[in-house]
């Protein structure tokens, strides 16, 4: 067991660090609210209009998290290609341009049929 | 402690030195060609998507399509002449040839390529079909805009404003893909990405019929729903027979069976899980019931794309992964896929009598005719040197060959008989039709003798292979149950013939529509090779007995 010792260490220091940081920030930090600070965070965008009784959420979202599969998958595939690309040499990057050609025919099409237009 | 470091990194096979080595793979791109071609062509069918203006999308869409598959066949046709090695034209060959390409995770061996070139003929004739625009009034037999309500305003603008949906071509494309790797696939997570790549493309074409578009949603919805559960089992079955051997590939499974390296609790539990999703997609009992609610709602061109390449992928992977992988297992899975078999066969042939649609009773016969190309795999005959008795694997090559044409057929004819609402599913509508259209009428006739297994026609030579690969395998009973059940069938078979040519039309009877020269050719050449594969059936089965056996 002793070879995992510094991991569960590791562990319990990161955990220690997270609760403590989070458990003093209503203490400590100042407290000065506005409009844009109460309203729901959607990655910096304004927020979308949603129905009154608000339970909702708009059919628009659907294609960005269809959109969002396309650039994971290609993620995916880009890291390990980086942490390996001085081993994989030419080959590996020819079929990375392939690889990522393909992810752009997607995306092509999501662009050119208006997937990217918010109304 | 470092000792017992040691022994930890021992066990897990990995060292510090070859931890970082990552080498290029090798890829095999020309005997992979035909399989990058239909990727090519899917791709470059997205990209007409995005790029061509409307009016021209559908032309150049279908024209890409065909081209696509044109130029997959012939990169077959060099394959097989460049990797598979001379062939001897005299008597049955058993050698296994072909190679892994891909780093071990495809196989291009005889029976993937001469499925590859099935497959790819059925989808060339499917796309025929799919390119139909005579009978809706020069509108594609799928519906305008798919994101409308059926029935609503949306879906008369769309109609009015000729607004048609061509993604249909590089979604087939796409499934035509995940068909093509789903029977080559060498290690199982290979095979199940084929089979969610040949699946999510289907499920969605089921949705777009163009009339009917309730029954069509249902359709697609219920195939989703249980083509999920299909594949969670098909992957639990994964992880579990790699518990059991600790690899993917289908060798080292054989290995492990062959060996018995551990209890067999894990093998069992996982080969019938296995089992579950492949029979499943074949549509065998007790896994049938998506078929006739799929095969009805479904668009009739993508019925028989679905149909006809369905089958050929999954039981070209079914054949790979039992007598491959599990080949040593074979005295625990065979009782079982006997029982799976029988069940199959008469289910199929029982619930055929009482059809009342057409494209219902043409699931039914989908059913029964997986129930004997069953019996095949069941009695498992791998053929001894020297001889010229059919293989199971050829026997069930062959009769893929024959049913799928015999099928596209009869699916491109039920979509020419039509009333105002489109085309007319009720059987009993389809009453006279001989005096309406004799050639048409006869064509489906010949089908109906076809499915029967008449003599003189392609379906009694594929019953006579399959029974008689079953045959040399010990599985008499099976030949029993199965020539019992063909004729149960044909008496409903016979029945539709009769219903055509000798009943009284209801009302002003059926009118049958006049087909651009798409459906046309569909019918010829399906009735063709119906008649030909029937009478001289000698160069497709040499074709079949000389693809030889799986690659191991």
């Amino acid at each position: 067991m002793n070879v995992y010792a510094p991991i569960l260490v590791l562990g319990i220091i990161a955990a220690a660090f997270a609760v403590l940081s989070v458990g003093i920030a209503p203490f400590t930090g100042p407290k000065r609210y506005n409009r844009a600070k109460l309203d729901s965070y959607e990655c910096g965008i304004e927020p979308t209009p949603q129905p009154a009784g608000g339970g909702r959420v708009s059919v628009k979202y659907f294609i960005t998290a269809m959109l969002f599969i396309v650039f994971d998958i290609e993620i995916i595939f880009l890291y390990p290609f980086a942490v390996a690309f001085d081993q994989l040499g030419w080959f590996g990057l020819i079929e990375m341009v392939i690889f990522i050609g393909t992810v752009f025919v997607a995306y092509a099409y999501v662009w050119r049929r208006g997937g990217l237009e918010w109304d | 402690m470092t000792a017992l470091t040691g022994a930890v990194l021992a066990q897990n096979a990995l060292s510090a030195a070859d931890l970082p080595q990552i080498g290029a793979p090798a890829i095999e791109y020309g005997t992979l060609s035909p399989v990058l071609a239909i990727t090519a062509t899917a791709l470059i069918g997205v990209l007409v998507e995005a790029g061509a203006p409307r009016r021209a999308r559908f032309g150049l869409q279908s024209a890409v399509a065909i081209v696509g598959i044109l130029a997959a066949l012939a990169a077959t046709v060099w394959v097989s002449i460049h990797d598979l090695g001379k062939v001897s034209f005299e008597g049955t060959d058993l050698l296994a040839r072909g190679k892994t390409v891909a780093e071990g995770a495809l196989v291009v061996d005889g029976p993937t390529v001469f499925l590859w070139g099935l497959l790819l003929v059925f989808a060339l004739v499917s796309m025929l079909m799919f390119a139909e625009r005579g009978l809706e009034g020069g509108l594609s037999g799928f519906t305008g805009q798919a994101a409308v309500a059926p029935g609503g305003a949306g879906e008369r603008e769309a109609t009015m404003a000729g607004i048609e949906h061509t993604e249909i071509f590089p979604l087939a494309m796409f499934a035509l893909l995940g068909m093509m790797v789903f029977p080559a696939s060498n290690d199982l997570l290979t095979m199940f990405v084929a089979l969610e790549v040949l699946s999510l493309p289907l499920y969605l074409l089921c949705g777009l019929a163009r009339r009917r578009r309730l029954l069509s949603q249902e359709a697609a919805v219920k195939y989703f729903l249980l083509g999920a559960f299909s594949s969670a089992f098909f992957l639990y079955g994964i992880a579990l027979v790699y518990g059991y051997s600790g690899s993917f590939t289908l060798a080292a499974i054989d290995t492990a069976v062959s060996n018995q390296i551990a209890g067999q609790n894990l093998l069992l539990a996982g080969m019938a899980l296995i089992s579950v999703g492949l029979l499943f997609k074949v549509s065998a009992v007790p896994f049938q019931a998506w078929t006739p609610d799929v095969y009805q709602g479904a668009p009739t061109a993508v019925t028989a794309f679905m149909a006809a390449g369905t089958k050929v992928a999954a039981f070209g992977a079914l054949l790979r992964v039992f007598f491959v992988g599990f080949g040593g297992a074979q005295w625990d899975w065979r009782p079982l896929m006997m029982i799976v078999a029988v069940l199959t066969m008469v289910v199929g042939a029982v619930v055929l009598i009482r059809q009342t649609d057409v494209k219902r009773m043409l699931a039914y016969s989908a059913i029964a005719h997986s129930g004997f190309i069953l019996t095949a795999f069941a009695g498992a005959y791998e053929g001894s040197a020297g001889t010229a008795t059919i293989t199971s694997v050829s026997a069930v090559m062959f009769y893929l060959a024959v049913y799928g044409f015999s099928t596209i057929g009869a699916f491109a004819i039920a979509t020419l008989v039509r009333d105002g609402g489109g085309e007319v599913g009720h059987l009993a509508r389809w009453a006279g039709l001989g005096r309406e259209s004799p050639v048409l009428a006869g064509v489906f006739a010949l089908f109906m003798l076809s499915f029967a297994g008449i003599p003189l026609t392609a379906g009694f030579m594929g019953k006579w292979t399959v029974f008689s690969a079953a045959w040399s395998g010990y599985a008499w009973p099976l030949v029993v149950a199965g020539v019992l059940t063909s004729a149960v069938a044909a008496y409903f078979y016979v029945r539709v013939i009769v219903l055509m040519f000798f009943a009284d039309p209801e009302g002003d009877g059926p009118t049958v529509a006049v087909p651009s020269v798409m459906t046309s050719a569909v019918i010829a050449v399906t009735a063709a090779v119906t008649i030909v594969l029937g009478i001289v059936p000698g160069p497709v089965l040499d074709l079949a007995q000389n693809a030889g056996t799986f690659v191991r």
